[in-house]
């Protein structure tokens, strides 16, 4: 049955992705556009149910394929394997992913083995009558461009924020099915889970990020970042300057080789712009700075730039924040 | 420990030079050429893995007009051993579909006991080359690794996967695919003995017939994707510098949150 595919990203306890429903989302727009497509959600798993239901909010119809062997390992492949085996019986034009780190590996094995193209970090998606244009923003945020499949179909991957998620009007059904075929391709076992002390909030799709660079000045020096984060209900992010310092985890990096961001508000606490952090944080809706050298290049992109000393500034805007919530 | 590093040159990010041509590829005369970023941590972790291992070999494999080399021996200078370099004038314009299909077959002229390749490009930056390239060649494919850690008597690798709460540890036969991050590791800068040596290293070069591939489905021929529009991003709006002190500053900082609805 043609159409348009929303992959429902499962989270390790068997949650919904939060990305997962802003991809429904843009799905349904996608198909108003494209002359009514239908839509349907794939959930693939070791217990898919609750994510599955939770996908029903967002789409007309679910179809749900268990899979035990996902809950011990490498989820990626095997759930590719499994979907391109759905794409072979049923032909869908257009399978949409989330653009994070278990989207690419589904979007890069699934390409693969269907031979089918992918539209990677979609910012935005509309239809046309050669099928979906993606926006994508490239260089960095010099340049914006949009993108098409050949022949209309292939597989894209969505940044996170590319849309508020919506649920529809009504729920839709949910079917489970057992696509044919062996998994052929190796399984690579996950032999430990490790929860990294304190983690961090995400902050792949935070409304808010509080974030630290080398003028942060140590690892203590984030306690005022959290501080504000956790003042503003936002996540805490840094520098690859931070991050090399060991003053933060990795995970919190944004940039060029860290993660690329879109928050509401990316509030930038001792950090310079450098292009390589730019790149990872320019598409933010309000940047706000606090940096004592007035030339810093963040300077040239930010909305506002206090210039002073950032604990200075820090404190004085958490005592007001919290004066307000008080 | 052989192990195969996946290199691609890109377009300097720092050098502000990145832009599409008039056929809307990327036009590279118009910025020097690096090792992609991530592809540079990955290339530390095999020499420092090879080394403790005190034999073996790290060759790079790469995809890229001819110019290349010029990129290639600034890895090389690393420490590198030895390029292998797919280049065919054909190949211009490939998307992820084809690029994936000739890297699969070039590594079938290799042998090695691991892969390794950056998470993503700072050029391209789809994050999907990776798993595509270790699904064709059915090898165990580890992403986002933050650690790799080989036992060649056991035949075994170890990896540390960032997850958004940790890790998840993985464990795979080798041969393996791992696609790796910054946390693996700062790279090394090339010593002047390494320059000095590069220029002597073998970089072989393999076209689309040696590796029995068409050349009508890949470059711009086969793409499966097409840049149909571009433009320059909406302008940001003039930036406000505050200099008053900081409880004047906090005030302005929080009115416009307010003003915004974010707070
Ligand atoms: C291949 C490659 C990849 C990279 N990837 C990334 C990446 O993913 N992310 C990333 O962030 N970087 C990345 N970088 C590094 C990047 O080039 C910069 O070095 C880095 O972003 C700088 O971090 P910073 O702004 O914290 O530090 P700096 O550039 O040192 O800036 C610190 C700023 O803090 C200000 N400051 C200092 N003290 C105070 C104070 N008390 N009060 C107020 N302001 C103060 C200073 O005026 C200065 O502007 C990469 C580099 C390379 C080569």
């Amino acid at each position: 049955m043609a159409g348009i595919w929303v992959h429902g990203e499962l989270a390790a306890d068997g949650s919904l992705a939060k990305l997962s429903t802003e991809v429904a989302t843009l799905a349904r727009s996608l198909a108003g556009e494209s002359g009514g497509a239908e839509v349907t959600g794939i959930v693939i798993g070791a217990d898919p149910a609750g994510g599955a239901a939770e996908l029903a909010r967002f789409v007309p119809r679910v179809l749900v394929v268990t899979e035990p062997s996902t809950v011990d390992h490498a989820a990626g492949t095997i759930v590719a394997q499994r979907l391109a085996a759905l794409i072979e019986e049923r032909d869908p034009d257009i399978v949409l992913a989330g653009a994070g780190p278990e989207g690419r590996d589904l979007a890069g094995a699934l390409s693969a083995l269907t031979g089918r193209g992918v539209l990677a970090n979609a910012i935005a998606l509309r239809g046309s009558p050669d099928g979906p244009i993606a926006t994508h923003s490239v260089f960095g945020g010099k340049l914006i461009t949009e993108s098409a499949l050949t022949g209309g179909r292939g597989i894209v991957t969505v940044r996170p924020n590319a849309v508020t998620a919506e649920a529809a009007d009504s729920p839709g059904s949910i079917e489970t099915v057992a696509p044919a075929g062996e998994l052929t391709q190796p399984a690579v076992p996950i032999i430990d889970r490790i929860e990294a002390q304190g983690a961090a909030a995400s902050i792949d799709d935070a409304r808010i990020i509080v974030a630290g660079g080398r003028g942060v000045g140590g690892p203590e020096g984030f306690g005022l970042i959290a501080d504000l984060a956790e003042a503003l209900g936002g996540a805490v992010g840094a520098t690859r300057a931070a991050v090399d310092s060991g003053w933060i985890p990795y995970s919190q990096q944004i940039g060029q080789t860290g993660k690329i961001v879109k928050p509401q508000l990316y509030l930038a606490m001792g950090i310079s712009g450098a292009i390589q952090h730019k790149v990872g944080m320019q598409t933010a809706s309000t940047i706000i700075a606090v940096n004592r050298d007035p030339d810093a290049p963040i300077a040239d992109f930010a909305d506002m730039v206090v210039v002073g000393d950032l604990v200075e500034v820090g404190q004085a805007i958490l005592a007001q924040l919290r004066e307000r919530s008080g | 420990m052989r192990i195969v590093v996946l290199t691609k040159p890109v377009p300097d990010p720092a050098s502000g030079g990145e832009r599409l041509g008039a056929d809307g590829r990327l036009d590279r005369t118009n910025s020097p050429a690096v090792v992609n970023g991530n592809d540079e941590y990955v290339l530390e972790k095999a020499l420092k893995l090879v080394e403790a291992a005190g034999e073996g070999e790290v060759i790079l494999l790469t995809m890229a007009p001819a110019t290349a080399p010029e990129t290639m021996r600034k890895a090389l200078a690393m420490g590198a051993t030895r390029g292998v370099l797919v280049t065919d004038p054909p190949i211009g314009g490939s998307c992820t579909v084809a690029t994936t299909r000739i890297l699969a077959a070039a590594l079938k002229t290799l042998e090695f006991d691991l892969v390794l390749a950056g998470v993503d490009t700072s050029d391209g930056g789809a994050g999907v080359v990776a798993p595509g390239v270790a699904a064709l060649a059915g090898l165990p494919y580890l992403s986002y690794a933050a650690s790799i850690e080989p036992d060649a008597a056991a035949g075994k690798v170890r990896v540390n996967r960032i997850t958004p709460s940790g890790y998840d540890v993985l464990e795979a036969p080798m041969p393996a695919l791992i696609s790796g991050t910054q946390a693996l590791g700062e790279p090394r800068y090339p010593s002047l003995k390494g320059i000095m040596a590069a220029r002597n290293k073998e970089i072989t070069t393999l076209t689309l017939a040696d590796l029995g591939i068409d050349a009508g489905t890949v470059g711009t021929a086969g793409a499966t994707t097409k840049v149909v529009d571009s433009r320059a991003p909406e302008p940001r709006a003039a930036t406000r510098v505050v200099r008053e002190e900081p409880d004047e500053a906090a005030r302005q900082v929080v009115a416009l949150l307010a003003e915004r609805r974010l707070i």
